[in-house]
């Protein structure tokens, strides 16, 4: 497929803005059960602002994908059967729910109305919206990466790899985001959200590469012979029916070369996995405070890689019909 | 949007249907306009035509990206004073400034001498009218683009059978068992070719293609026989052996109907050696015709006249007539002649296994004879004998340039048509069918002026430009034996010239052989580019100029309705308009579109009104003809004879009260009267109340056998078709050519060839078919020149016209040299390369695509893709002049000198018709340097946009939508 | 239920693209046109094209097999590019199946397109939405048309006939009568999209000589037997 930016900096960017509020409402429950040093609302509310913002910028690069952005409106029109349009239901859910737990941090409206298990966990508005945040995170990331997954002659992506990474991976630059943030403020949350990010990190180490593994010994379902129709061992397109570009010719392949595509994946598979997960630690040692920004810019700039390379390397089955000129 | 079950088409706008006829290409078919609120909004086959009943092919269907072409002309232009010719800098003026400053040039050379006036028109359909114009002006040096096109299969057949492949008669694909078709991409036919082969596919037919390309038609063959260019002369001599050798032939058809029966002299010491014994004392027509004086050999009685009734004449054996003079048949001789061409020979040159050689000659054979068919039929032929039956055997041929753009291609073809014969397949079911006005004598009628005293100041001249010569005395030759017309047609060098040698007029007026001109006019040719051989030096011969500054060719116009390569040569440019917008004749006096089954002629009519100031040229030229005084286009007292085209063509007759015209239909004063009879002033109306079409079906009796068809070839007398009711016997043995022979062995009465060309006309002029190598390939170092180039038709385009289109120009933008991946790794060539492709002549740079459709001794490409830098309209850098490439620019339009030519310029072509030989060029392909640039080679400075050319669209974007109101 | 469809017979299509551009006329100013062409003039020109007709190539020399493949929608009956739509613009036809954009919902995300494996819509890069065959919907269910014109444009401009169309729900139409005698058969059948368009194989002709054929009694050199007697010696003048 052709890796267009809008839907790279789509997906990286509300990945992150969802990891970024995954990451705070981790911090916000372990605090409530003390197992981390409370923060201030503003915390929570500078850092929910960060997410939306991300979100924004998100949705912001996906009507660049669009070709008649004034009618994104009607898009959510068939969440019965398209996964496009239930992720274009859950995003602005998504970021409503941002948007009100930030407020609610802020505006400091955070008297627990029930209070459970002798004082143990106190329930407030911020507590509820985070779950719901969770879920609704959650259903987005299924959402965005049942996209590419459904698509089942995308074999590359058909795969629940796709979801998972998807989730792993944004879960992990999220944290890593937070991780920053907190370096940047100078709290001491740092270990807890990087500790996290390195978690995630790894997690998505081991599905995404378990998704390359898959996909390098992937044997695509259709060749030139069910694409024609035609049983015969050598089989070579001569002409596709015109001699300059179209379309389809555009929008389902890289137009690099294999040694391109190669360096892309060296490159992500480096800056995403081991040189976030060293910076945190190094950061960690050195209780060092930009290190941690580091991490975040570097892996950031890794998933835009990775998700480059995610589109680079599915083979859509139409690219069949269109190999050559003459 | 609207649901557009209930939205309709019809109700959007102003909407009307006009019927005319297509001429995206030279086919023909017919079409109905849909126009909305004036604008094209849809082109559709008409369903009742008899050429495409309905269908429609890629460039008709984009007859509307023509009207809106940017390279469209629509301004007279006169190049500027101070202006080099050749760098496209024109001024606007009017037509009649036009018109003055033409016609005072051409009253001037009328009255000194006419023959410094030449009119050279390409692949156009209105010669009948050309061709009449040349005449009156009293020129010889008029010719269309037969002579560069296929003139090798028009004569190769009409001297053998009497009509021909091309426009002339085709295959019966209704009744044939067995196709074979030969070196056809393409054709002519396009559409009516198409439906016919998968009609006859979907019987269960049996097609076989031969070529050494797999590609359009020959894709769907059941077999495909790939063979060596220019080797099917030896395929079918091989064919033919296999055929007389194992007794496959047709011998009743031959000894009723062809020649071969009939007795030749056969004593070399004798002047008439090798002539028809004949009694020249019996009293049987003695016109343009085959006279019955010959003789047969009964095996009962010995000699007999022909058709002797009663008689059983021997094909084989040689005989001692009365008077002592030997004589075998012709097919004894035939039999002689390919004796020595074995499968096993064959298989040595064409390429093809000896056992498909002899498998295809008995399929051939076994299908001819066992499946004959036999139509309840009854006819009469003219030797008065009654036939209850019409029979048949169903194999069917068809060739086209493949074999005749070959400089071996006359000799080939005769030998296709005598095996299509010795197989008793010629206008008969399933085989071979005549179209009128054809079958005409062989050769037919019409001859060419004989000597320069045909051409006389301000007179017409003596003759047609054009003709069938069917003895020495038919050249058009001076006392001297050397050319009267500049293209040296009918000369010794090319005697069988019928159609010209357009392609050798620009080098031979350039320098001054036989003689300088002043005016070239080009119509419709594009000669700066696709139909010249080795363009780039064409193109120094248009602007090359003499120690006073003098154009070397002083003056060129040039119609077109685009901005093509040759109108950027033009010193006068004449704007024609489209197809669309204008009323044309396919007429009978030229080139008809009729049917197996009887005469068709077609009319065009305005569906548009012309762009900006484009004319069309037919007026142009009778406006013109008036302005010069030219008799047949003005009244006595000087005016005007013809307000317009369509007035002459209602109202001209070829001579006063002939009653033939340009239209065959609807003649008469009330339309009552066919073929012959008085002008109707009604005449367009009835052609556009009938689809532009008048068809005339002869009766059943009428449509087979023509050749001998007493009922047909009397009614072709009556209604002016022939001037004769004979016989038209097939010639197996040509004495015709052997007449040509013999003037060059000395033993002809009459005249005789110069010196320089006895030995030549003596090996060309063989009276029965055979093999010999292309010329070029016989003069050239075949190891390094190991490849043979060829060109092909794609069908989504006509030669040049067509890159100017929006739509087509989007399936061809560019081309590639297609060639066998084993030869071209062999020399470490990857597919896509750039790669060098050379010739004796030059290189061209081009691209590579690997092709297992080609034999690997031939590498090909689309035809005219390739275009010079802003020509057409396109943007400089439009991939047809980056990334296309042209053959033609390799391809000689002159042989590499020999020793044996003794200096002179020999042109490029058959050596009996003067066809252009195209696919003779041999090549070989090299790898481009690395650091050498990706684009094409030659290239040359970009043509201007010419004063009055309609401009590209402004945006990146073009949306069409007919109609005043878009889609909405 | 009515599933209208092409049915393209590979054994006589000739690759000569009358489908192409006959489509393109019709539609550019029709229902869903304008068909839209970029660089019309210039480098790299490209457009919208409903139906493309390409060319592959089969074995190696000298049993190649060239083979022109016309290509436009399948109207899947299951059509994947339907409901990943977001907007409801891709549609199925109930009546007749004809799978549709309606340009006045459609937002241009291309998702359709990257849910047909089949390579047959086209963006149209001017408008920014998504266009495909409509089988000429505009054409066939013009209840104004005479009935023989009731076709699709490609249908009636084939020259070779080789795109037939019907109803391929109905058992009796020319359509499934051809893909059940001919071997019709569908692209890509491992995706289960069901495409109602279908394509009819090639079929060879051959031609079986026997010896006997080439020796039969009628043969006409028997007629030419004119073998000439010199008085050569014969068995006759030496034996007894
Ligand atoms: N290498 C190679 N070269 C070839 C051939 C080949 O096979 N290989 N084939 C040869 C053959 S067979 C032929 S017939 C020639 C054809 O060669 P030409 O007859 O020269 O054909 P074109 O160049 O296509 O068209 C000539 C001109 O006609 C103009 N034209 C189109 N329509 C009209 C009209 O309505 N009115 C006027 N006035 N002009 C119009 C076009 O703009 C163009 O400039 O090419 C020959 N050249
Ligand atoms: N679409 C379209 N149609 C056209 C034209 C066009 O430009 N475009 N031009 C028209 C004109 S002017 C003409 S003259 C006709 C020509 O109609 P065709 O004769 O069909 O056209 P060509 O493209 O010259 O095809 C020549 C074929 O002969 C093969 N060939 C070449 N050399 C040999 C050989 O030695 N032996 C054999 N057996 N085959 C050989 C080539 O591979 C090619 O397939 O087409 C007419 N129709
Ligand atoms: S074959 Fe095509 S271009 Fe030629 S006349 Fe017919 S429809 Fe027109
Ligand atoms: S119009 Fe017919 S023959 Fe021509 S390419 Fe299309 S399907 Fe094939
Ligand atoms: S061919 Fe493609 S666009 Fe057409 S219905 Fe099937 S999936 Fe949809
Ligand atoms: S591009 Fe248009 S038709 Fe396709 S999925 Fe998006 S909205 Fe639907
Ligand atoms: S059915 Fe209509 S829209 Fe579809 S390819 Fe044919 S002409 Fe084009
Ligand atoms: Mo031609």
């Amino acid at each position: 497929m052709h890796p267009a930016f809008s839907v790279i900096f789509l997906t990286t960017l509300i990945g992150a803005g969802q990891g970024l509020f995954l990451a705070l409402f981790t911090g916000q429950l372990y605090s409530t059960i003390h197992l981390v040093e409370e923060q201030p609302g503003s915390f929570y509310a500078v850092g929910s602002a960060l997410s939306l913002l991300l979100l924004i910028a998100g949705l912001g690069a996906s009507f660049f994908h669009l070709g008649r952005p004034e009618r994104a409106w009607r898009a959510a029109a068939m969440w019965r059967t398209s996964w496009l349009s239930r992720e274009v239901i859950v995003l602005p859910a998504m970021m409503g729910i941002v948007f009100f737990y930030g407020l609610f941090h802020w505006a400091g409206w955070t008297e627990p109305f029930i209070v459970f298990g002798d004082g143990a966990l106190p329930v407030d508005t911020t507590f509820v919206l985070g779950l719901l945040g969770v879920i609704v995170a959650l259903a987005l990331f299924v959402s965005t990466g049942m996209i590419y997954a459904s698509v089942k002659f995308l074999e590359e992506w058909h795969s629940p790899y796709t979801v998972v990474n998807f989730m792993f991976l944004g879960t992990a630059s999220g944290f890593m985001l937070a991780a920053a943030y907190s370096a940047w403020l100078g709290n001491n949350l740092v270990g807890f959200f990087g500790t996290w990010a390195v978690i995630a990190t790894l997690l998505g180490l081991g599905t995404r590469t378990a998704s390359l593994f898959r996909n390098a010994s992937l044997k695509h379902q259709s060749t030139l012979q069910t694409a024609i129709g035609i049983r015969h061992r050598s089989i070579e397109q001569k002409s596709q029916g015109f001699s300059a570009s179209s379309f389809n010719t555009r929008e389902f392949f890289h137009h690099q070369s294999p040694a391109t595509l190669k360096l892309v994946r060296n490159a992500f598979l480096v800056l995403v996995f081991p040189v976030p997960i060293a910076l945190i630690l190094l950061a960690y040692l050195l209780e060092s405070p930009t290190l941690p920004i580091a991490a975040f810019a570097l892996q950031y700039l890794g998933l835009l890689a990775e998700r480059w390379y995610f589109f680079a390397e599915a083979e859509h089955p139409q690219n069949l019909y269109y190999q050559q000129i003459s | 949007m609207k649901d557009p079950a209930v939205h309709h088409d019809a109700e959007i706008g102003r909407t009307e249907v006009k019927e005319t006829t297509c001429y995206m290409c030279a086919c023909r078919c017919g079409i109905r306009v849909h126009l909305r609120d004036g604008q094209v909004r849809y082109i559709e086959g008409n369903p009742n035509h008899p050429l495409n009943k309905g269908v429609l092919c890629a460039k008709g269907s984009s007859g509307i990206m023509k009207q809106v072409s940017p390279a469209r002309l629509t301004k007279p232009l006169r190049r500027k004073a101070k202006a080099k010719r050749g760098e496209s800098q024109f001024e606007e003026i009017s037509w009649d400034e036009a018109l003055t400053m033409l016609s005072e040039r051409l009253t001037k050379l009328r009255a000194e001498d006419p023959k410094k006036f030449a009119l050279f028109t390409g692949r156009d359909q209105m010669q009948a009218l050309t061709g009449m114009f040349a005449k009156q002006f009293g020129t010889p040096n008029y010719a269309a683009h037969g002579g560069f096109c296929s003139v090798n299969m028009a004569t190769g057949m009409i001297y053998s059978i009497g009509g021909s492949f091309w426009e002339f008669g085709g295959p019966d694909l209704d009744r044939a068992k067995l196709f074979v078709m030969i070196g056809t991409a393409e054709d002519h036919h396009s559409n009516p070719l198409k439906i016919a082969i998968s009609k006859f596919k979907r019987e269960g037919g049996r097609f076989i293609a031969i070529n050494p390309v797999r590609s359009g038609y020959g894709a769907i063959a059941d077999e495909w026989v790939p063979i060596k260019p220019g080797t099917d002369g030896a395929l079918f001599l091989a064919l033919t052996n296999e055929i007389l050798k194992v007794g496959l032939f047709d011998r009743e058809f031959l000894i009723q109907y062809t020649n071969a029966p009939e007795l030749v002299i056969d004593d070399p010491s004798r002047d008439d050696h090798g002539m028809f014994y004949r009694d020249e004392s019996v009293d049987v027509t003695r016109g343009c015709t085959d006279p019955q004086d010959k003789f047969w050999w009964d095996r009962h009685n010995g000699e007999v006249l022909t058709h002797t009734e009663g008689a059983d004449p021997r094909l084989l054996g040689s005989y001692t007539m009365k008077d002592g003079t030997p004589v075998k048949p012709s097919f004894q001789l035939l039999k002689e002649r390919v004796e020595p061409y074995t499968a096993e020979w064959a298989e040595g040159i064409t390429g093809i296994p000896a056992a498909t050689i002899r498998r295809l000659a008995h399929e051939m054979g076994v299908t001819a004879r066992d499946h004959k068919i036999e139509l309840p039929i009854n006819w009469t032929d003219a030797w008065d004998k009654e036939h209850d039956t019409v029979t048949g055997n169903p194999v069917a041929f068809h060739a086209m340039r493949g074999l005749a753009a070959h400089s071996n291609g006359f000799q080939t073809i005769r030998a296709l048509s005598i095996l299509m014969t010795v197989l008793g397949t010629i206008d008969r079911p399933g085989g071979f069918r005549h179209k009128a006005p054809f079958p005409k004598p062989i050769p037919p009628c019409p001859k060419p002026p004989h000597g320069p005293e045909a051409v006389q100041p301000n007179t017409p001249l003596d003759g047609l430009p054009l003709g069938w010569p069917a003895k020495p005395e038919d050249l058009f030759v001076d006392e001297a034996g050397e050319p009267v017309r500049i293209d040296k047609a009918f000369s010794w060098e090319y005697p069988l010239a019928a159609h010209g040698l357009m392609h050798n007029v620009i080098t031979n007026a350039w320098r001054g052989d036989p003689y300088p001109i002043d005016t070239l006019f080009l119509f419709m040719a594009n000669m700066a580019w696709n139909s010249s051989m080795n363009t780039v030096e064409t193109r120094k011969m248009l602007t090359d100029q003499d120690e006073n500054g003098d154009y070397k060719i002083p003056f060129l116009v040039v119609c077109d309705t685009f901005a093509s390569e040759t109108v950027a040569f033009a010193d006068l440019v004449l704007p024609d308009t489209t197809y669309l917008e204008r009323h044309d004749v396919l007429s009978m006096l030229d080139r008809p579109i009729s049917e197996f089954d009887g005469p068709v002629d077609s009319v065009r009519l305005p569906v548009l009104p012309p762009k900006g100031d484009s004319r069309p040229f037919q007026d142009v030229l009778i406006d013109l003809g008036a302005r010069i005084g030219l008799p047949a286009f003005t009244n006595d007292d000087g005016t005007a004879k013809y307000k317009n085209y369509p007035d002459f063509i209602v109202n001209y007759e070829t001579s006063p009260g002939s009653g033939i015209g340009f239209l065959a239909g609807w003649r008469g004063k009330f339309g009552e009267k066919y073929l012959k009879g008085e002008p109707n002033p009604s005449q367009w109306e009835h052609y556009a109340a009938n689809g532009c079409v008048f068809h005339h079906e002869l009766p059943r009796s009428y449509q087979y056998m023509r050749n001998w068809n007493k009922g047909y070839l009397h009614w072709a007398r009556a209604h002016g078709l022939t001037r004769w009711a004979e016989p038209i016997t097939l010639h197996i043995y040509s004495e015709v050519l052997q007449r040509f022979r013999a003037a060059a062995q000395g033993k002809w009465p009459g005249r005789r060839p110069p010196e320089r060309y006895r030995e030549r006309i003596e090996t060309y002029f063989d009276p029965l078919p055979f093999y010999y190598e292309p010329l070029e390939t016989q003069r050239i170092d075949k190891k390094r020149f190991p490849l043979n180039a060829l060109t092909q038709r794609p069908m989504a385009m006509y030669h040049s016209w067509d890159s100017q289109n929006a739509w087509l120009r989007q399936i061809h933008s560019h081309n590639y040299l297609f060639v066998n991946p084993k030869m071209a790794i062999a020399q470490g060539i990857e597919d896509g390369d750039w790669i060098w492709v050379e010739s004796h002549l030059g290189r061209v740079k081009c691209m590579c695509r690997y092709s297992e459709a080609v034999e690997p001794g031939t590498v090909w490409t689309w035809n005219a893709i390739g275009k010079s830098a802003g020509a057409w309209g396109l943007s400089a850098n439009a991939d047809e002049s980056k990334k296309g490439f042209l053959l033609n620019h390799i391809i000689g339009e002159e042989l590499p000198q020999a020793s044996a030519d003794g200096g002179q310029h020999l042109s490029n072509s058959d050596p009996l018709t003067g066809q252009a030989a195209w696919y003779d060029v041999r090549v070989r392909i090299e790898k481009v340097e690395p650091s050498g640039a990706k684009v094409t080679e030659p290239q040359f400075a970009p043509m201007k946009p010419l004063p009055g050319q309609l401009t590209r669209p402004q945006q990146r974007w073009q949306a069409y939508v007919a109609g005043l109101f878009g889609r909405k | 239920m009515t599933q209208l469809a092409l049915v393209i017979d590979l054994n006589v299509c000739v690759g000569c693209h009358a489908c192409v551009t006959s489509c393109k006329q019709w539609n550019t100013s029709g229902w869903a046109g304008p068909m839209v062409d970029e660089n019309a003039y210039g480098a790299d020109p490209t457009g919208t094209f409903f139906n493309r007709v390409q060319t592959y190539e089969i074995g190696s020399f000298p049993s190649t097999e060239t083979v022109h493949f016309p290509k436009s929608c399948l109207h899947c009956e299951d059509p994947p590019c339907v409901p990943v739509c977001p907007t409801g613009a891709s549609y199925k036809r109930e009546d007749n199946g004809v799978v549709l954009v309606d340009y006045d919902k459609c937002i241009g995300c291309k998702y359709c397109s990257w849910a047909c494996p089949y390579g047959v819509r086209e963006l149209d890069e001017q408008q920014k939405v998504m266009k495909k065959c409509t089988l000429c919907i505009d054409r066939i269910t013009d209840q104004t048309l005479p009935e023989a014109e009731r076709q699709p444009a490609c249908v009636l401009a084939c020259p070779t006939n080789a795109r037939l169309y019907g109803d391929v729900h109905d058992p009796d139409s020319e359509v499934s009568i051809a893909i059940r005698e001919r071997g019709g058969y569908a692209l890509m059948p491992e995706w289960g999209t069901k495409p109602a368009n279908h394509y009819l194989p090639r079929q060879k002709n051959h031609m079986h000589i026997s010896e006997e054929d080439l020796q039969r009694s009628d043969n006409p050199l028997t007629k030419e037997d004119i073998t000439v007697y010199s008085g050569e010696e014969t068995l006759d003048d030496v034996s007894w």
